[in-house]
């Protein structure tokens, strides 16, 4: 296993949850990003020092790299494209109703914290 | 058989495909996912009567071997919550066709699909023999889950979404980290390689792979502390939505629990699984004492009852891992059919906070006791489901010495009952406040399909407590299974297994 490799996936974590962690929808999308590259490369690390393209009846087992977290992180990464769109467009929808993608409190949850005693519908419309 | 077990999964994904290009043909559309909703019920019976009586039935897709390939394997466990997930999924389709049209209703040519689809990552996810096969049905359900919860684009609905897929979009990065972690120490993704291979890991190694699936599948399953998103989501969306997700979302997280940390040996993680279910039960039954709203106590019960399935690991032995299995099969529906008995009152009032409906005891008395009967199963009262399966954990409990959680149980049982009288008090007893109309768009029909399909759920929840005997001893069988790991993995790596 590479040192760099793991120190890549540790800068990419720490800057992944960085941004997942703020407020504003665009920036967790980003966040949401970067932390998926970092997974990816942390299954590729775990398959093992890379090698020759695993090619059955081309290159021995022994000298090819590891084929299998290829193939899982192929389909991670398709994963995490379609539910980047996905945040995409709800940020975009919340944009449309409230004028910015900022992610805002439960209502509910804060009017029964303060001991409040309307009703849900009233504080909705 | 083998072919029954990959429909499970394929059926429903392709039917998804079908109903999504008929979304302007409604009879046809119907046709098409009540057809496959239904097929999927009876090739989950079959397939729980079959592997009942033979034992369990792996399929190697492709036909390649277990260390490179994806296997499916139906054992007792699965195909267990496998035929009673079917039927809630099909019973809250019909459901919502009756629903359909009213303002509280979803909207047809989205739920359809999108069914089929929640549909096909339950059973991948119930039926998968490797851990990155269930972060992809994971994966599934959750996008089925995502568009369900937020197709209408209210405000409400967009604000509670993001939080939702935020947090499951969280998780599901750490799902993946930790399969880096797994197969990068154990070289294997397969369950039953990994029930062989993690158990001779060093000690430190085994404890991070265990904790960090706690943390992976417990904020699936809204275990404390990773509950919050919960309550402040799952109120949001259209009841019948909450009705389905409510009965197997979080199911199917402790579920995947259940599968990973019996199989690999965690036992040395039950003190700390058991001082979390115990605060998961009481956290949870406190927040919905505090609620004013039927939606959100209920929704703060989901959280609760996690309490008592990880309970039932936490103890791991025999007996308490039967207890969680049974809990499971009993709360699938009652959570199911205490959630479409909230759509109708909500159907009907236009509402479902306890301050504004009153007195449907005596204008809809059927209603008032669908609910009226699973609120005391939820309660754990004799001689419903909820009664055996709390009895059995609290078996367990005594049997294992572990005194402090079965107080914890129990408090937690009276609380429950407290906030399901709140409800009862609330929305059924006395004089309506207000004069709510009627919502002018719901017709007899409609009315009469909603009430049918929460009648049939209601049965499936008596039934569960009448045939307890039989669904126990498959329960005890599962759990023997699970903590055993010997016939799951014989049943994997064999060769000859394929039939």
């Amino acid at each position: 296993m590479s040192a760099t490799l793991i120190v890549v996936v540790g800068c990419l974590t720490a800057v992944g949850i960085y941004l997942a962690t703020s407020r504003v929808l665009s920036r967790i999308v980003l966040g949401f990003a970067v932390l998926g590259h970092a997974a990816v490369l942390a299954l590729l690390t775990a398959g093992g020092p890379a090698g020759d393209p695993p090619l059955a009846d081309r290159t021995s087992p022994s000298e090819s790299s590891n084929p299998l977290p290829q193939a899982l992180s192929l389909t991670a990464i398709v994963i995490s494209f379609g539910l980047t769109l996905f945040l995409l467009a709800l940020a975009r929808r919340q944009q449309d109703l409230s004028g910015d993608d900022l992610v805002e409190d439960d209502l509910e949850d804060r009017r029964i914290a303060e001991g409040d005693s309307t009703s849900s519908d009233e504080v909705a419309s | 058989m083998s072919a029954v077990v990959v429909l499970a999964v394929v059926l429903p994904l392709l039917a998804s495909m079908v109903a999504l290009g008929l979304r302007h043909r409604d009879v046809l559309r119907d046709t098409v996912t009540l057809g496959a909703l239904s097929t999927s019920s009876v090739l989950a019976i079959v397939l729980l009567v079959d592997v009942e009586a033979n034992g369990s039935v792996v399929v190697r897709l492709g036909g390649w071997a277990p260390e490179l390939g994806v296997v499916l394997v139906a054992d007792m466990f699965a195909v267990l919550v496998l035929a009673v997930a079917m039927l809630t999924i099909l019973l809250v389709e019909v459901f919502a066709i009756g629903q359909r049209g009213t303002a509280s209703g979803a909207e047809p040519n989205v739920v359809g699909p999108m069914l089929l689809v929640l549909t096909a990552g339950v059973a991948l996810s119930v039926l998968t023999g490797d851990l990155f096969t269930l972060f992809v049905a994971f994966e599934l359900m959750l996008v089925a889950s995502y568009v369900l919860l937020t197709h209408q684009g209210r405000a409400g609905q967009v604000r509670s979404g993001m939080t939702y897929v935020v947090i499951n979009l969280f998780a599901s990065t750490l799902f993946l980290f930790g399969v880096a972690f797994v197969y990068a120490s154990t070289g294997t993704v397969n369950l039953a390689l990994l029930a062989q291979r993690v158990p001779e890991l060093g000690d430190g190694v085994r404890w991070g792979i265990g904790l960090w699936f706690l943390v992976v599948f417990g904020t699936k399953a809204a275990m404390f502390p990773l509950f919050s998103w919960l309550p402040d989501s799952y109120p949001t969306a259209p009841t019948t939505i909450t009705a389905v997700f409510a009965g197997l979302l979080t199911k199917i997280g402790v579920y995947s629990m259940i599968r990973f940390h019996t199989l690999t040996g965690m036992d040395d993680l039950g003190p700390i699984i058991l001082v979390i279910a115990g605060i998961t039960m009481i956290v949870g039954v406190a927040g919905a004492l505090a609620q004013d709203d039927m939606k959100r106590i209920l929704s703060f019960h989901i959280v609760s009852q996690i309490g008592y399935m990880l309970m039932g690991l936490g103890l791991f032995s025999v007996v308490g891992v039967a207890g969680a299995v049974i809990f499971i099969v009993h709360q699938i529906p009652v959570k199911t059919v205490l959630f479409l008995a909230g759509a109708m009152v909500e159907s009907d009032r236009g509402t479902s906070a306890l301050g504004r409906v009153g007195g449907l005891i005596t204008s809809r008395p059927w209603l008032a006791l669908l609910f009226a009967l699973p609120a005391l199963s939820l309660a754990g009262l004799p001689p419903f489901s909820g009664f055996v399966a709390k009895l059995a954990l609290i078996d367990a409990g005594i049997a294992s010495t572990s005194t402090a959680i079965v107080v914890v149980a129990l408090v937690g049982s009276a609380l429950t009952l407290l906030s399901m009288v709140k409800i009862w008090s609330g929305v059924f007893w006395g004089v309506a406040p207000e004069d709510l109309p009627t919502d002018p768009r719901l017709t007899r029909r409609g009315w009469f399909t909603m009430s049918s399909a929460t009648t049939v759920m209601m049965a499936v929840t008596l039934a569960i407590a009448i045939f307890a005997g039989p669904i126990w001893n498959m329960s005890e069988r599962a759990a023997t299974e699970l903590l055993d790991g010997e016939p799951y993995i014989a049943a994997v790596l064999d060769d000859g297994a394929d039939r």
